[in-house]
């Protein structure tokens, strides 16, 4: 059996060394650019041969006998499986060679694996196991704008951003210890001053749009993702493929720099997210014999198709079933200003029930205003007041309806901060909480805190001038004051009462379940 | 009985600061202030007005306690210096006609039905010592008060340790005092919530920071989210209400609730003469609004005439919420309120 394995094992590596590894990288690329789900052996495949390369590579650097060393103790691993016995039979050893030594091994046991009815005592390799056949992989990237406190990864942003030639933004202000991990901008300092006006590598639309994001003019996850999609539907009309390139390949990578920028300008939400996973897909999807006409309208139909059902036709599902839940007489709590919970009440309210809203708002966005305006402008009678007055509020009301910004994989709702608390209050006074979230704002992220993944707004946005005196406004020079100003926080589903989504009325844990169906449909 | 002319105008005076001082923008800052004044003007009273025996005396203060109450009745510790003077008079006479103390309070079942309490007792002997008793008792008051914030703040090494988050709401003297004692030799953090609309923790994180604390200032609606890392809540509050309760700046009852949601100690810095023996849910006055601008301001004036706005000061927070207070004469449990009230009130003085 020794003697199989070693001549597969050096059949595989005649194989890889010389010209077959041209060919093996010429399918690497295609397969990566294909952009399409890797078979489990292919990715195995891909995964061998960039170790055998890197491999190659260290070998051109040092020893040359490093091809004959490693044939006995190879043989020898497979036979008794235990590194004690490997060491022991080859005492002294340079340092080389014991690298060598591991890396056959590492081979040794990939190879071994891949064959079935190899015996159970194999210690697995590195964190890729074998995974059953319906369950993903779990390496993930972690995304960059958590890592702020990690200099390798500042760096690597900074060089990625370098190449795609768009500015960083550079911090502003004293953070908060507890969340040295996240970025804090100003909203004085926008990243359009940093680029050259009229921009050559980005294009104006989106020059706009990052514009609009990081002062606050467009801001809700709906009003956002609608955005961004008649930008792209923009970008794509103005493409143009140059010689030599696929359209499917070429619009993708044009993509990725508005992608950063837009990043830069404001963290991207998961509803965005979501939109550019999709817009992505059906771009790389597009037949290579396609015009380039028929593809972009085939494009711009796609994303106006995304935005009508996820969106549109969404609200109008959520609020058919909302409106069961409004009954005549109702005082109705809401927070802030969700365009979903907007829609839900103005249509109730065309369908003839009576009921009053209370809307609580929060310093220092003040969105529940524009809510105001618009619930008072259809007609409905409204009260308002600050969120340090829900205790005193909550007996009148009957129930709670809420928006999300994004519901995560373990049941936990992300929106606007001081959701949670109006949820936890409403709890102690037994009154029910609806949230109300369209499919595609649900994410496969988990969280269970407000701390290790959310955004840092203005701190300056917290100053307020009282009596012609503005207390905080030398906060910059005073070293121990700062100022945290958050953006979300993840309310826990025992708050929850229920989610209205466009597939229905689900309680909180659902949630993975409509994911693995979604992804199972797609 | 006749009050002199100077007396009253006095009287009148500080019948106008509380009306002005609702939210400080009087000159009396602050309930302590306002306590000792009352104690002051109520001394006042005792030397000057013409009175000839304890009843008499009682009745003047009474009528003055009422004016004095009706002008602010948030203001409570007005009401309570009322009460605390009247129980000094009570035993000054209980003590000069020789009844002792001792059996005089302990009420016993047996005595309340055989003897219909002390109601029959009206305070009509005169004694020529009990005028300077009564001043030498309430300068003794006056010297308690005085002291309250430092015995306060004395305590406070037993209950922060280094490096441990502190959460606090609004602007307290109290618990200010309280903070900057423990910060003398202990390192921690504290997080104040700003409570909107006046935004009085503001102050509260500049005078904290300079005096050398790490402060953090949060928007009132991120209290749950940073609940977690938070180890104990201090806050002060503006009465203890007779059950254990509070009544505390709005948001705090939120606060109170993520504190127990997360288990998290929630101490109350409060002295003595906050003790009230009122009820939350007594009287029409517990809760009091101030002008709506500050939620909704004018310049949104075209909805402004066909919403609601509410804009309340005060929160009601139950005693389950509440694990210490801590205050002049130590700390103890909400549960113990009762005692405590009825060392410092007498009951037929509850009803001013």
């Amino acid at each position: 059996m020794a003697d199989a394995d070693e001549t597969s094992k050096q059949a595989e590596r005649n194989t890889n060394v010389g010209d077959g590894i041209a060919v093996k990288k010429q399918d690497i690329a295609r397969a990566k650019n294909e952009g399409k789900e890797l078979t489990k052996d292919e990715k195995q495949r891909l995964r061998k041969e960039k170790k055998q390369q890197k491999k190659n590579k260290k070998d051109d650097k040092g020893e040359s006998e490093h091809e004959n060393v490693p044939l006995p103790p190879s043989q020898a691993v497979v036979q008794c499986q235990s590194q004690k016995v490997c060491t022991s039979e080859k005492p002294a050893k340079s340092k080389a060679e014991q690298r060598a030594e591991r890396r056959a091994r590492q081979e040794a046991d990939r190879a071994a694996k891949g064959k079935k009815g190899e015996s159970a005592q194999q210690p697995p390799s590195g964190k890729s196991k074998a995974p059953p056949n319906e369950l993903q992989p779990v390496v993930k990237r972690l995304p960059e704008h958590v890592q702020v406190d990690d200099p390798a990864a500042v760096r690597k942003l900074a060089k990625k951003l370098e190449r795609q030639q768009i500015p960083v933004r550079s911090e502003y202000g004293y953070k908060v210890s507890l969340f040295s991990h996240l970025h804090q901008y100003s909203r004085k300092a926008p990243l359009t001053q940093q680029i050259s006006i009229p921009s050559t590598v980005i294009h104006p639309y989106i020059v706009r749009l990052g514009l609009q994001y990081s002062q606050g003019i467009v801001a809700g996850s709906n009003a956002r993702s609608i955005a961004l999609l008649h930008a792209f539907q923009k970008v794509i009309q103005d493409y143009k493929t140059p010689p030599n390139e696929e359209l499917s390949r070429d619009l993708v990578n044009k993509l990725k720099p508005y992608i950063s920028y837009l990043n830069q300008c404001r963290p991207l939400s998961a509803s965005m997210g979501n939109a550019i996973k999709y817009v992505k897909k059906e771009i790389s999807n597009i037949p290579c014999l396609c015009k380039e006409e028929e593809a972009k309208k085939q494009l711009l139909s796609c994303i106006d198709n995304y935005i009508k059902e996820k969106i549109t036709l969404a609200a109008t599902t959520i609020s058919a079933y909302a409106i069961e839940k409004i009954s005549n007489g109702d005082v109705i709590l809401v927070y802030g200003c969700s365009s979903l919970v907007n829609h839900i009440l103005c249509d109730a309210f065309d369908k003839k029930r009576k009921f009053s809203v209370i809307v609580v708002d929060s310093r220092p966005r003040l969105e529940g205003r524009e809510a105001l305006r618009r619930l008072v402008k259809k007609g409905i009678c409204c009260t308002y007041v600050l969120i340090s007055a829900v205790s005193y509020i909550l007996p009148e009301v009957s129930k709670v309806f809420l928006g999300a910004h994004a519901l995560l994989a373990n049941g936990y709702v992300m929106s606007r901060v001081g959701t949670s608390q109006i949820a936890l209050v409403a709890k102690a006074y037994n009154v029910p909480v609806l949230v109300c979230c369209e499919t595609y704002k649900f994410c496969e992220r988990v969280q269970t805190d407000s701390f290790v993944s959310n955004e840092l707004d203005d701190p300056d946005d917290l100053m307020v001038t009282r009596k012609g005196k503005i207390h905080l406004e030398n906060w910059q020079d005073i070293r121990q004051l700062g100022l945290l100003n958050l953006v979300y926080d993840v309310t826990p589903p025992d708050f929850v009462d229920l989610v209205i989504t466009d597939l229905g009325m689900i309680p909180c844990t659902s949630v993975p379940v409509v994911l693995r169906v979604k992804n199972v449909d797609q | 009985m006749p009050v002199e002319v100077a007396l009253s105008e006095r009287i009148e005076a500080f019948l106008a600061e509380l009306k002005r001082g609702g939210s400080g923008a009087g000159t009396l800052r602050g309930s302590g202030e306002t306590a000792r004044e009352t104690t002051a003007l109520l001394r006042r009273i005792t030397g000057q007005a013409q009175w000839s025996s304890a009843g008499d005396l009682m009745e003047i203060i009474r009528k003055e306690g009422r004016r004095m109450m009706a002008t602010q009745p948030s203001e409570t510790t007005v009401g309570n210096m009322v009460r605390r003077v009247l129980k000094i008079i009570r035993e000054e006479y209980a003590r000069l006609r020789g009844s002792s103390e001792v059996t005089d309070q302990q009420e016993s079942l047996h005595q309340l039905l055989t003897s219909g309490g002390l109601s029959e007792e009206n305070f009509g002997q005169h004694f020529k010592d009990l005028r300077a008793n009564v001043i030498e008792a309430i300068n003794e008051l006056l010297t308690e008060l005085e002291a309250t914030t430092d015995h306060i703040a004395m305590q406070a090494l037993e209950h922060i340790h280094s490096n441990e988050v502190i959460m606090t709401i609004g602007r307290s003297r109290t618990v200010e005092a309280f903070l900057k004692d423990a910060a003398l030799k202990r390192k921690f953090h504290v997080i104040v919530a700003e409570c909107a609309p006046f935004c009085q923790g503001h102050e509260m994180a500049t005078s904290l920071s300079e005096a050398g604390i790490e402060t953090t200032v949060i928007a009132d609606a991120a209290i749950f989210a940073v609940m977690s890392r938070v180890n104990k809540v201090i806050i002060g509050t503006q009465t203890v209400l007779a059950n254990g309760g509070l009544r505390a700046v709005n948001g705090t009852h939120t606060l109170a609730l993520a504190a127990r949601h997360h288990s998290t100690p929630l101490i109350v810095c409060a002295p003595m003469f906050k003790l009230s023996p009122q009820f939350h849910n007594e009287e029409d006055t517990f809760h009091k609004f101030v002008s709506p601008h500050e939620v909704l301001p004018f310049t949104e004036g075209e909805i402004l005439s066909k919403v609601n706005v509410y804009c309340p000061v005060f929160d009601y927070v139950p005693p389950e919420l509440i694990t210490l207070f801590i205050s002049n004469i130590g700390g103890n449990a909400p549960s113990y309120t009762y005692r405590l009230m009825s060392e410092l009130y007498h009951p037929e003085d509850h009803e001013l």
